[in-house]
């Protein structure tokens, strides 16, 4: 039978999905007209979360780039944040791009090292750069050496007239970052290279047979995923006001909490980081009090999910409702349906 | 004479980031499994030794008796009870276990012995040091330290070699499948590999609680020694495991020597231009 085959990801079901997150981020971006002060703090926090979360992801959950080392990238990014509106006079919003680039482009060097190690290694591998980098920072004398600096008083208020003003500007900064990161990252995986990840992660061998490019496209996804960290650790800096080595690469900030929200969440799906942060920072609410023992709890949280939904929150409400809010996949659909039959459809 | 001594106390130290290395390596070889814990596992064995020369009054050294079987038990029971669920083709389970595992170790460390840093008294043995030269001499703790790791690479070499467990470590490392058919179990056998490398933990702990102070946080830092030095040797190589803690050893003591502030850093930098020039290590074995 004869008719013209379109490739399509949507279905009813994320058309509607997506209809409610324009919803729902027009109602964040009015968040200044409703919301306090400390409310839009908190959702700055989060969404830097989300953008980190959604970054490691794209690495770990869809690539086989596991890593613990996108610290590194927080760092260079809030670094590169302070020394470009310090030293190079640039306005916090334009070096917050910029941080960004650079962590692409360091990223790709790294990758150039970090890519000779397999698997595991490669997540010690990734952590080792980290601490490089940590080291590095604390070298800096200009920008405070080992115990950090201040985002000085001149560039903080070159950034909005008034307090309120600067608070409205880095919540829609943040809020502007996490749109440009998930629709990055659909569009990527939405993509022809995309469709070779998909291949890579079910066989790589038979996916190098078939043409694809695995190492450049690894090296593709490695340098997104620095782009779009860089700039979540130049917002997170940028509302901090203050930077140091240790607080800039931390592992525990930047990729254990990270890593909890993307196992809790749901790895390799783009709805469970999102799911993930905002669970993370509802525990936070509750137990933050209990310090180490919340600590603990949280690593044994993500041990039992590993171990008993190793799909995560968004995997289990996927397997146990069909419900697939942004579907990944290649969908065959008949453009022109024939009288005889319904439309038929194969999932690639 | 200077530099011949730094040279020389990086050496010695190496064989402590050797210890740290062989049990990461042991169980790397046998099941392929990258414990992210590794270096927690060491301080805790650190504050087991405390806990223990304080209550029963032993020597550091002496400790070992009791905390190296039951760091052994502990680790059979581990791979039991945990980690054998976490083996398969995916990479992410053993890996983010693991990593669960390190936070849970770290913090339940702060919350029992609090974030002050600690350190294991060893007695005269501390101070004590042996004359080379008018300009240069070596301490006998360094020295011991040195040739315990030597001596645990050669037994490692010996078991793995020489005996039936070294047999089938090696077979479940070729082929976990055909060895199963031949009556091995496994997951037991994974459990021996475990329970060696804490045995092999415990001692580095020890060593590490009284060379220098030690607090809840450290470990992260010693799995980064242990991996470069198990990295730089080449992989499922025991003896390169040795020659690639001392490489460490030696580089960081000669980044110390330049700017106190370079010594990690210059060690961090020889395993980066290893993984640059030779990325299979010096003396490779196996392929990752």
């Amino acid at each position: 039978m004869s008719g013209a085959f379109t490739v399509t990801h949507g279905t009813r079901v994320s058309r509607i999905v997506a209809l409610a997150s324009f919803a729902a981020l027009a109602a964040l971006a009015c968040a200044p007209l409703w919301a306090q002060a400390s409310s839009l703090n908190l959702l700055t926090q989060i969404f830097a979360y989300v953008a980190l979360a959604t970054m490691w992801n794209l690495l770990a959950g869809f690539s086989g780039l596991v890593s613990v080392g996108q610290q590194a990238y927080v760092g260079v990014g809030g670094y590169a944040l302070f020394a470009l509106t310090i030293f190079g006079g640039l306005h916090p919003l334009v070096a917050l791009v910029v941080a960004g680039v650079i962590g692409g482009l360091i990223a790709i060097p790294v990758a150039g090292l970090l890519f000779r190690l397999r698997g595991a290694y490669f997540a010690i591998g990734s952590w080792v750069v980290a601490e490089v980098f940590r080291l590095l920072a604390s070298q800096i004398t200009t920008l405070g050496g080992g115990s950090g600096t201040s985002l000085p008083a001149r560039i903080v208020t070159s950034m909005a007239d008034g307090r309120q003003a600067r608070e409205f500007m880095i919540y829609w900064t943040g809020l502007a970052l996490v749109v440009v990161v998930l629709g990055l990252t659909i569009l990527l995986l939405r993509s022809r290279w995309g469709l070779a990840l998909r291949s890579i992660h079910q066989n790589e061998l038979a996916a190098r047979s078939n043409g694809v490019e695995v190492t450049r496209i690894k090296l593709l996804v490695y340098v997104v995923a620095g782009f779009g960290t860089a700039m979540a650790g130049a917002l997170i800096f940028l509302q901090k006001l203050r930077i140091s080595p240790d607080a800039a690469f931390s592992v525990n900030d930047w990729t254990a909490f990270v890593i909890f929200m993307a196992v809790i969440g749901g790895i390799g799906r783009i709805e469970g980081p999102i799911m993930g942060a905002i669970i993370f920072f509802v525990l936070r609410q509750a137990l933050s009090d209990l310090g180490s023992v919340y600590l603990m709890m949280l690593g044994l949280v993500a041990i039992v999910i590993m171990l008993r939904a190793p799909r995560g929150v968004a995997g289990w409400i996927a397997d146990r409702f069909g419900f697939e809010p942004v579907p990944l996949e290649r969908r065959l659909t008949r453009s022109k349906p024939s009288n005889e039959s319904k439309p038929e459809s194969a999932h690639v | 004479m200077d530099w011949l001594n730094s040279i020389l106390q990086g050496v010695l130290v190496g064989g402590l980031y050797t210890m740290f290395a062989a049990g990461l390596s042991l169980i790397f070889g046998v099941m392929r499994l990258v414990n992210i814990a590794h270096g927690d596992l060491v301080v805790m064995a650190a504050y087991l030794a405390l806990v223990v020369t304080q209550a029963l009054g032993m020597s550091p050294l002496a400790s070992l008796l009791v905390i190296a079987p039951l760091m052994a038990v502990i680790g059979y029971g581990l791979q039991r009870w945990l980690l054998n669920r976490t083996l398969g083709d995916d990479l992410l389970p053993p890996l983010l276990v693991t990593f669960g595992l390190s936070v849970i170790i770290q913090n339940g460390l702060l919350e029992v012995f609090s974030p002050d840093s600690r350190k294991l008294q060893a007695g005269a043995i501390e101070t004590a040091t042996i004359p080379l030269t008018p300009d240069l001499s070596i301490g006998v703790l360094p020295l011991v330290q040195f040739l315990v790791a030597v001596a645990m690479i050669g037994s490692l070499q010996a078991l793995f070699y020489r005996t039936a467990w070294g047999r089938a470590f090696r077979a479940t490392s070729d082929d976990q499948s055909t060895v199963q058919l031949v009556g091995v179990d496994n997951r037991h056998v994974f459990g021996l590999a475990m329970g060696l490398s804490l045995a092999v933990v415990s001692v580095a702990g020890v060593f590490l609680a009284v060379r220098a102070n030690f607090d809840p946080s450290m470990g992260p830092a010693r799995l980064i020694f242990g991996f470069e030095a198990v990295i730089i040797g080449g992989l499922g190589n025991l003896w390169g495991t040795l020659a690639g803690g001392v490489v460490l050893g030696v580089a960081q003591a000669i980044g110390a020597k330049i700017d106190p502030g370079w010594q990690l850093l210059a060690g961090h930098l020889a395993f980066l231009i290893v993984l640059a020039v030779r990325p299979e290590g010096f003396f490779p074995k196996v392929q990752a």
